[in-house]
């Protein structure tokens, strides 16, 4: 279920959203993992998406850069449709090509960091931009060494991923997606992979993006970053946007007692599991 | 038993037999690495006719005796039409031999690569190829070596069944003397330290190879911790 009298409330804007979902369907065999999923995005904003864990909150995530397939729906880039649509009532599916240059607009971060092992950190960050966009490799070293200096590894540009604390390689990981100049950025429980003493660097990185106003949008079990970041919070459960709006209506004044039981049990635990019990 | 006047007679035979041995061997080896890499890459194409094809080519050429396929290129393609030298069809027959178990090498070093590594590529707008490429045919490399270098050390050893098909390799050449000289026991040991004194250093040079890719940059578990 999703209120688009809503979505135009908080993001009044009327300028063309940068992603947008339209009515997006996915299952995983039996399984409906996104059932009529809408949700835009706009320029500069940044949406947090929070929810119990198996809502659908990675697999949305995922859709936006095609590393899952939709069953059903349209998602926009920048007003276009992409990946796979219909337009005049036949099924377009793209070519490799505007597949993987559209990616190339859209940094993605993982919960598992995924760094390329048999690379120094200045090779996963100049990876991209030299291979993908073709830069020159003096280019491509001199806005590594940027987007490393905004992560704070400048230093550690000749190291191996292998070397660096899960911190440091998340942020090596953010540095890489940045090195793309990317129109947006995606974020799937960044942190949650991390030592508890290791969260703030990576936040703080986070936040710094988003003051510089970066367009994100952020899966995440932070309620403290949702809260003081996003200019919009979304609420996922069983597949669907229960509910959405500013962090501090949401956070403060939820209207679906869906969210305001998912809301209550990660106060009472106290960072614990997310997993509320079932809706009486 | 041996006379020195013997292995004077014996060894220019059996050295060049050594030759053709090594020849065919190396040939047929660089030929499998490629085809087997373009085979095990086929294996996990996105397009199903080209995981079919290779999956039966890779089942079909296990679940046959080497003897046989060699048997098929010489003795069985004349009759259509096919006619290649004793050393093309070793070399072949090897080759599309050991092209079957090392696309099983390459498919299985590069389905070890995690998912995520994969994911990582596609999200900066890499091609399945670039990935390939970059990403995962060099960190599969290092599970895919032992194997290979397995391989190396036992197409020497294998290659000796192409003297079946009338090549005059090291084996064959060892043959021929016996059955004229009828001393089976001279010859088959020399030829047998000839084959060792192959396969010794190929095997040492495999460990060497296999010694350097364990230091330099050993590949990470993705997890935590550095
Ligand atoms: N590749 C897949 N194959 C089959 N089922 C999947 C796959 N990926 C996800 N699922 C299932 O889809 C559902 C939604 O998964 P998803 O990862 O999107 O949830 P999530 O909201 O991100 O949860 P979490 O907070 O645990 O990360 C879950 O039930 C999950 O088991
Ligand atoms: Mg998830």
């Amino acid at each position: 279920m999703n209120d688009a009298a809503e979505v135009a409330v908080v993001s009044g804007s009327d300028a063309q959203p940068i992603v947008q979902l339209e009515r997006i369907w996915k299952s995983f065999g039996r399984l409906e993992v996104l059932t009529d999923v809408s949700l835009s995005v706009q320029k500069g904003e940044v949406v947090c998406i929070i929810g119990p864990s198996g809502a659908g909150k990675s697999t949305m995530l995922r859709c936006i850069n095609h590393l899952e397939n939709i069953d059903d729906g349209t998602i926009h880039f920048e007003g276009k449709p992409v990946y796979r649509y219909k337009q005049n009532g036949r099924v377009v599916v793209d070519p490799d090509s505007r597949i993987e240059a559209i990616r190339a607009q859209i940094g993605m971060v993982f919960q598992s960091f995924n760094l390329f092992p048999h690379l120094t950190v200045l090779g996963n960050v100049i990876e991209a931009p030299v291979h993908v966009l073709r830069e020159p490799i003096a280019k491509a070293r001199e806005r590594a060494m940027v987007v490393l200096g905004k992560v704070g590894l400048v230093e550690k540009a000749q190291a191996y991923p292998h070397q660096l604390s899960g911190g440091q390689q998340q942020r090596v990981a953010i540095a890489r997606a940045l090195a793309m100049n990317p129109k947006v950025m995606l974020f799937d429980e960044a942190t949650s992979a991390l030592d508890p003493e290791l969260v703030g660097e990576v936040l703080r990185v986070m936040r710094q993006l988003a003051r510089e106003g970066m367009t994100m949008v952020v899966v995440t079990h932070e309620m403290d970053f949702a809260r003081d970041v996003a200019d919009r919070v979304v609420f996922m459960a069983d597949g669907a946007i229960v509910e959405q709006g500013p962090p501090e209506v949401l956070f403060t004044a939820p209207r679906s007692p869906r969210t305001r039981q998912f809301l209550h049990s990660i106060l009472n635990r106290n960072g614990g599991p997310e997993e509320p019990s079932p809706v009486p | 038993m041996f006379s020195l006047d013997d292995m004077i007679q014996f060894l220019p035979s059996l050295l060049h037999g050594a030759l053709l041995t090594i020849a065919v061997s190396l040939l047929a080896f660089a030929l499998a690495m490629v085809c087997g890499l373009l085979t095990g890459i086929a294996r996990i194409s996105r397009l199903w006719p080209l995981r079919a094809v290779s999956a039966v080519y890779i089942q079909f050429i296990r679940g046959t005796p080497l003897l046989l396929q060699l048997f098929f290129i010489y003795y069985v393609l004349p009759y259509g039409g096919i006619v290649l030298s004793p050393f093309v069809s070793g070399v072949l027959g090897l080759a599309l031999n050991y092209t079957a178990y090392m696309a099983e090498v390459f498919r299985s070093g590069i389905q070890a690569i995690p998912k995520g590594q994969w994911e990582a590529g596609a999200s900066v707008g890499m091609s399945r190829r670039l990935m390939l490429r970059r990403i995962i045919l060099p960190q599969a490399v290092r599970i895919i070596v032992p194997s290979i270098g397995n391989f190396f050390v036992s197409i020497f050893k294998d290659s000796a069944l192409v003297s079946v098909i009338t090549m005059r390799d090291l084996m064959f050449s060892g043959q021929l003397l016996a059955s004229a000289t009828y001393k089976h026991f001279e010859i088959f040991a020399m030829v047998a330290a000839i084959y060792f004194l192959i396969s010794y250093p190929t095997a040492k040079f495999v460990e060497w190879i296999e010694a350097r890719i364990d230091v330099t940059r050993r590949p990470v578990v993705i997890g935590m911790r550095g």
